[in-house]
C-alpha cells in the first residue's frame, strides 16, 4: 500500500471468545488489521460482527482473549481518541432533537474542554467534515429529517470530524441508495490514503473487492482471511452465507 | 369593572401578601429546576423513574421531621438510595428493570406511610402528598434555593455531556466518557429535582413537574436549546398561573400547577405547527407532497 506503515497493528484481537449468557457469540476470534488498510468484516445477521465491534470499543468483555488498538488497550485508546465508531441506523434514535451540525459536532467532544464549548478550530472540522459528506446544505435540518444514505453521511461526518485513527464501521451501506453508496466508498478510500485505518462490517459482498485491501469472513469464528479474492470464493462462502447445518445453528453450552 | 385593572388586581392583590410572594418564589424556581430536567427525563423515557424517586423520599421526609433535620438531607437519601437499589437490584436478577422501579418505590413509601402514622401530628402527611407551598418556611426556601442552585450549576457545566449520552451512549463511551457515570449524574440530578420540587406540589405531582415541561417543548420544537428554553418558559408560566388562581379560587396550589402545566401541553399536542395533530394536518394541506431531497 502507498500509506507508510509501522508495525504496530492498528486492530489486534487474539483468542477473542464472547458468551452472552450459554450462548456463544465469538469463538477464538483473531484480527490482525495493520495501519492505512481497509478490512472489510463479512458474515451474516448474527455471525458475530456486532458483537467484536462491541468487544473492539470495550463494551462488551471477552471471556479471554486480547484487544489492542494501536497497541494500546481499548481504554487507554480511547481516552486518546483513537477509535470512531458509525453506528447501525437501528442503533439511533431519529427523533431525538438535534441537528445533523449538533451530532456532527459531538464528534469533537473529545477535542474539548469540560464543558464542550465549540471553539473555532472545532466549527472549522465541523464545516469541513459537513462538506466532505456533501450535507453542508442540510446541516441545519433535524437528524431524522434526512433519507437513509444521508443519514449514514452524517454519522461518518460525526467521524470525520473526530480525526481518530481507526474507524469502525457498522453497515455502511445498509438502505443507502446509490449516490450516498458511491460518496462513502469514496471517502473511505481518501481516509485509507490519508493513513486511517478502517474495519467495514457488512452482509452485501458487492463492494468488497473494489472497496477492501483484506477481508474477514466471520460465523462466530473466523472462516477465512486474507484478501477479497482469498475470502470470496464460492465453497468458503458457502460455510459463512449457506444453509445453516446443524452444528451451523446456535450453540448451547450445557 | 375595566378589564385591565381586573387583570393588575388578579396579580396584586395576592401580591400583597407575604406567604403568596414567598410560594411564588418556591414555585417558580421549582418549576424552573424541574423543566430543565424535564428536557432529558423526557428523551430518556424516565417517567416512571421520576415517579418512583419522588415516592420513595416519603420515609426520608417522615423521618427528617422525626429528628428534627431539614427535610431535604432524609429526602435525598432515601431518593438516592433507591436510585441505588434500583439499580443494584435490576443488575443482580431477572427482574426488568419497570417492574424493579414498580417493587422499589412502592416498598418505600409503604414505609413512609407506615412511619408517618407512628409520628407525632406535628408532620401533616396531606402536606407531604399534596404540597404546601403556601406554608413554607424560611429553612425551607433556604434549602430549595441552595438545591435548585446546585443542579443548575452541574447542568450548566455538564448540559451537552448528558445530551450525548441521551442520544449516543455509544458514542459517548467511543471518545472515552463514562455513559455509567452520566447515567448516576442524571439520576442525581432527578434526586435533588424531585427534592426540591417537594414543597411546591407534594410527592404525588412531582412527576409531573419532571415530565410534562420537556414533553411539551418536545411537540415544539426540534433544537435541545430551544427545548429547555421553552419547558422553562411553560413552566414558569403555569407557576405563576397556578399561585395566582389557586388563591382566588382557594384550590390547591399543587393541583392548579401540573393543570396549568397539562394545559400547556394539551395546546402542543393539538396545535403545534410539526407535531400538533392539528398542526400537522394543516402544514400538510398547505404544501405541496413533501419531495425528499436530493440524495
Amino acid at each position: 500500500m502507498n500509506t507508510p506503515t509501522q508495525d504496530t497493528a492498528a486492530i489486534e484481537v487474539t483468542g477473542a471468545t464472547v458468551h452472552y449468557g450459554d450462548v456463544l457469540a465469538l469463538d477464538h476470534v483473531d484480527l490482525d488489521v495493520p495501519q492505512g488498510l481497509i478490512c472489510g468484516l463479512l458474515g451474516t445477521n448474527g455471525s458475530g460482527k456486532s458483537t467484536l465491534f462491541k468487544t473492539l470499543l470495550g463494551l462488551v468483555r471477552p471471556d479471554h482473549g486480547r484487544v489492542r488498538i494501536m497497541g494500546r488497550t481499548h481504554t487507554a485508546a480511547r481516552r486518546a481518541g483513537l477509535l470512531a465508531y458509525v453506528p447501525q441506523s437501528e442503533q439511533v434514535d431519529w427523533a431525538f432533537p438535534v441537528r445533523v451540525r449538533d451530532v456532527v459536532m459531538m464528534g469533537r467532544y473529545g477535542h474539548m474542554r469540560t464543558r464542550r464549548r465549540p471553539r473555532p478550530a472545532d466549527r472549522q472540522a465541523v464545516d469541513h467534515a459537513l462538506h466532505r459528506t456533501g450535507l453542508t446544505d442540510l446541516a441545519d435540518r433535524q437528524i431524522g429529517a434526512l433519507s437513509g444514505g444521508q443519514r449514514k453521511r452524517a454519522f461518518l461526518a460525526r467521524a470525520l470530524a473526530q480525526q481518530a485513527h481507526v474507524l469502525l464501521l457498522d453497515e455502511p451501506f445498509a438502505g443507502v441508495d446509490k449516490h450516498s453508496e458511491s460518496t462513502i466508498i469514496d471517502l473511505l478510500r481518501t481516509l485509507r490514503e490519508q493513513g486511517h485505518t478502517l474495519l467495514v462490517s457488512t452482509h452485501d459482498l458487492a463492494q468488497v473487492p473494489a472497496l477492501c485491501d483484506r477481508a474477514v469472513l466471520l460465523q462466530r469464528r473466523v472462516v477465512a482471511r486474507g484478501t477479497p479474492d482469498q475470502v470470496l470464493r464460492p465453497e468458503l462462502l458457502m460455510e459463512a452465507f449457506g444453509v445453516h447445518t446443524p452444528e451451523e445453528g446456535p450453540v448451547w453450552m450445557p | 369593572m375595566d378589564a385591565l385593572t381586573a387583570l393588575v388586581d388578579f396579580f396584586a392583590v395576592p401580591l400583597q401578601f407575604a406567604f403568596v410572594q414567598r410560594a411564588l418564589l418556591v414555585a417558580v424556581v421549582a418549576g424552573v429546576v424541574c423543566a430543565v430536567l424535564s428536557c432529558w427525563m423526557t428523551l430518556m423515557g424516565w417517567s416512571l423513574m421520576g415517579d418512583a424517586v419522588s415516592h420513595a423520599v416519603l420515609p426520608g421526609v417522615v423521618l427528617s421531621a422525626m429528628f428534627g433535620l431539614p427535610f431535604a438531607l432524609g429526602a435525598l437519601v432515601f431518593g438516592a438510595g433507591s436510585v441505588a437499589l434500583i439499580g443494584a437490584v435490576n443488575r443482580t436478577s431477572r427482574v426488568k428493570e419497570d417492574a424493579v422501579i414498580g417493587v422499589v418505590f412502592t416498598a418505600m413509601f409503604a414505609l413512609g406511610l407506615v412511619l408517618i402514622s407512628r409520628v407525632p401530628s406535628q408532620t401533616d402527611l396531606g402536606h407531604i402528598l399534596f404540597g404546601n407551598v403556601l406554608g413554607v418556611t424560611d429553612t425551607d426556601i433556604v434549602q430549595i434555593l441552595v438545591l435548585a442552585a446546585l443542579v443548575l450549576t452541574v447542568v450548566w457545566f455538564k448540559h451537552r455531556d448528558l445530551t450525548l449520552y441521551a442520544f449516543d451512549r455509544v458514542h459517548a463511551h467511543a471518545i472515552g466518557l463514562n455513559p455509567r457515570l452520566l447515567e448516576t449524574l442524571l439520576l442525581g440530578l432527578l434526586a435533588v429535582t424531585v427534592v426540591v420540587a417537594l414543597q411546591a406540589v407534594g410527592i404525588i405531582l412531582v412527576v409531573a413537574m419532571v415530565i410534562i415541561p420537556g414533553a411539551t417543548a418536545y411537540l415544539l420544537t426540534d433544537r435541545f436549546e430551544r427545548m429547555l428554553a421553552i419547558a422553562t418558559a411553560v413552566a414558569v408560566a403555569a407557576a405563576v398561573l397556578g399561585v395566582f388562581t389557586s388563591f382566588h379560587l382557594n384550590v390547591s396550589t399543587g393541583g392548579s400547577i401540573v393543570l396549568a402545566q397539562a394545559g400547556a401541553f394539551t395546546l402542543a399536542y393539538l396545535l403545534s405547527p410539526r407535531h400538533g395533530i392539528l398542526g400537522r394536518r394543516r402544514t400538510r394541506r398547505r404544501t405541496h407532497p413533501a419531495t425528499p431531497a436530493h440524495t
